[in-house]
């Protein structure tokens, strides 16, 4: 009797392997890639249809879709890894447009000679975090670089949520006399990882804030608060994005210093680099503004939410042609908010 | 923050704030120059222009390293690193300040020039130790804070036999750059300094004697918090009062008269006076800055390789001279906020967030269109 298995493959070495030209080549190594290490994590009905794209059934509500390209180094970090922070962040981009994410994309580029191993560990992060937010990865595609031409992975994912009526969200919805709530403290993903680059170490760690704030954003919606602007201050941090809204709305904004919670280690770190945490970037906050009137029923929804426990009122917006955010610092005095010049860059003496 | 809480205490800057304004002679003005980019920095990110009263007006100096560093400085390090392909390294926003033909260390690291950005001469060290096969130019830029962290990386890669590493030194004197300002025919529009906090830890405050000797200005040391600058504000108005120039210390924490002598004598063993160094702002100035001394000549990048120091005039329009010789105001330049911005900096008070037109520019602008 002939031994020979004539579908036989032998299995992924995933403790050893590493990723080579071939899986990206679209052969038998690609086809093989796909099954053992992606499909089986993110197995979902619609990823099991094995075709092209994703045929999704008919959605109630306006659709929302945004992508996010993921490339940060290093790519595990304290309080999580760059796959639970690519499900994080596009989940995070369709839910501050009021939606309710449904399905995501991924899309991997893959450097050759990545440990299939770290691979793994990513890819199953990712699987854990889709899996926790209930939003399934429905398609994805991978190609592979030569070596040098990476940075060990990179992954871009797009979601698709929908709006359900009534809700109208924008960031240039924002009117003079209107409040400002930001819900949790600042910095703590972009100090978790330059941190973590610089080899810089604290008694308390800085753990990343990545999470996924759908949970939150739906709580917020159901409250009926007539929410205008909703965003996540991801990079450039919370000045940059307040500055977006203002120029997109067309006003100013001024802030209170004393309302913005920064963790201590962060605040350290900060100092320690010079930087200011205003710039530094975060993966699971949210920026809301609303009526003035409804500010107070807004923080208390927040609060009630394990994602926005320390969520505060930190100013509010102006009339002001300029669009100037300012802020009336610990010390009493006023400055501006500016938008971040370039990169932000530590000083020198 | 333990530290630094205590240093940014609202409720005593009040008390400072109110004491200023009752006692600061309101027939009088009170011209302050806080020389370092970090006092400019400390004031215009907690506002405490407007704790001040308006007869007490801060006029921002030259102490922002990045600042001073002329055009030329800049080039011969983006040639080193273009043309003779050397790993350039620095300090962090080094890398924004202009140069020649549109370029920046960053514009050139873009077209393919190996720039890097440290936080440490240490890091240099490294690069050198990992790349043997490559020459790394480390541009050491900074008054005397900076300056003995160079001190040792040069005296470490002479022990280690490190050949492939050097130094494009850059360092400069703040007492020479206080005398250049001074000693401006006329005078100067400035009745007293807010003296430097790190560079103070380092020289002591003594050398700052013949300001308040010879110039009849009162300096006052203080550090970078903000109530160390209130504090030192309170301190010269009083001095101001009283007729008096001394050099007071508010920074007793941190600075004794005579500074950190174990630096002093590590930076005068590998360094010596450069008999004039062009600063971008206040022109030549005779014995401000440093180099290596002969015993390290093989550290000095600019004995190693080719790259000649060609003097570049500003761009005409630029107020930057005249900004940090405290004789305008950042706003009263033409092109501040049109032409030059800090995303497209023309002059070098816009490029680090020290400089005097890019702090007024990103904390302070509001006030004009108020």
């Amino acid at each position: 009797m002939s031994t020979v298995k004539p579908n036989y493959a032998r299995a992924l070495d995933i403790k050893h392997g590493r990723v080579d030209m071939s899986h990206g080549s679209g052969g038998r190594a690609m086809a093989q890639l796909i099954t053992e290490l992606f499909a089986s994590a993110f197995n979902n009905e619609y990823l099991a249809q094995g075709n092209d794209g994703a045929l999704l059934p008919q959605a109630a509500g306006r659709l929302v879709m945004a992508t996010d390209s993921h490339v940060v180094s290093p790519l595990f970090f304290a309080g999580g890894d760059i796959g639970c922070l690519s499900v994080h962040g596009t989940i995070n981009d369709v839910a501050v447009m009021g939606a309710k994410p449904l399905y995501l994309s991924a899309s991997f580029i893959l450097e050759e000679g990545y440990p299939l191993a770290d691979l793994k560990r990513i890819v199953e992060s990712m699987a854990k975090a889709s899996r926790e937010a209930g939003v399934p990865i429905v398609t994805g595609d991978t190609k592979v670089v030569e070596q040098g031409k990476g940075d060990g992975v990179f992954i871009t994912t797009t979601g698709v949520g929908v709006v359900r009526d009534g809700i109208n969200l924008s960031g240039d919805l924002a009117q003079p006399g209107d409040k400002i709530l930001l819900s949790g403290t600042i910095g703590d993903h972009g100090m978790a990882i330059l941190s973590q680059r610089e080899g810089l170490t604290f008694s308390a760690p800085i753990v990343s804030d990545t999470a996924a704030l759908h949970g939150l954003v739906a709580a917020m919606l159901d409250s009926g608060v007539k929410l205008r602007v909703l965003r996540d201050p991801t990079r450039g941090g919370l000045a940059t994005t307040l500055n977006e809204i203002a120029k997109q709305s067309g006003v100013g904004m001024m802030l209170q210093e004393s309302a913005i919670a920064v963790n201590q280690p962060v605040e350290a770190a900060c100092e320690f680099l010079g930087l200011d945490p205003l710039y530094v970037a975060n993966e699971g906050k949210l920026i809301a503004i609303c009526a003035s009137e409804d500010a107070q029923r807004l923080l208390a929804v927040m609060r009630a939410h394990p994602l926005a426990g320390a969520a505060s009122i930190i100013g509010e917006v102006l009339e002001d042609s300029h669009g100037f955010v300012q802020m009336t610092t610990k010390l009493g005095g006023r400055r501006v908010v500016d938008w971040l010049a370039g990169e932000q860059l530590p000083r020198i003496c | 923050m333990k530290y630094v809480d205590e240093f940014r205490n609202g409720e005593l800057a009040k008390n400072i704030s109110a004491n200023i304004t009752r006692e600061a002679n309101p027939k009088r003005t009170f011209r302050l120059m806080e020389f370092c980019g970090g006092h400019t920095h400390a004031i215009s990110r907690y506002g405490l222009a407007d704790l001040l009263p308006p007869n007490v007006r801060m006029i921002h100096g030259p102490g922002c390293p990045v600042c001073v560093l002329p055009i030329g400085r800049v080039d011969q390090a983006i040639r080193l690193a273009r043309e003779q392909g050397v790993i350039l390294c620095t300090y962090a926003d080094t890398v924004r300040v202009p140069a020649s033909n549109n370029l920046s260390l960053m514009r050139a690291k873009a077209s393919g020039a190996d720039v890097r950005m440290i936080y440490s001469t240490q890091d240099a060290l490294k690069i050198a130790r990992d790349n043997p096969d490559r020459e790394v130019v480390f541009l050491a830029i900074g008054f005397e804070t900076t300056t003995p962290p160079t001190a040792v990386a040069v005296k470490q890669a002479a022990a280690e036999g490190l050949k492939n590493f050097s130094i494009l030194c850059d360092h400069v004197l703040t007492p020479a750059a206080m005398h250049a300002i001074l000693a401006v025919e006329g005078g100067v529009a400035i009745d007293g300094f807010v003296g430097p906090a790190h560079v103070s830890t380092v020289i002591g405050s003594k050398p700052y004697e013949p300001f308040a000797d010879d110039y009849n200005k009162p300096v006052v040391i203080a550090g970078f918090e903000p109530l160390d600058v209130m504090q030192a504000i309170l301190m010269l108005v009083r001095q101001i009062n009283d007729g008096r120039a001394a050099v007071e210390n508010e920074f007793i924490r941190a600075v004794t008269r005579e500074g950190n002598v174990k630096a002093q004598e590590l930076v005068a063993e590998v360094f010596e006076l450069r008999e004039t160094f062009e600063w971008r702002g206040l022109g030549s100035v005779p014995n401000s800055a440093l180099k290596l001394r002969p015993p390290y000549a093989a550290f000095d990048a600019e004995l190693k390789f080719a790259v000649d120091y060609v003097a570049v005039q500003d761009n005409k329009a630029c107020e930057c001279a005249a900004i940090l010789r405290g004789q305008k105001r950042p706003q009263e330049c033409k092109i501040f906020g049109t032409v030059c911005t800090p995303e497209n900096p023309i002059g070098s008070c816009m490029v680090s967030s020290e400089g005097a037109c890019a702090a007024h520019y990103s904390y302070g602008r509001f006030r004009e269109s108020a």
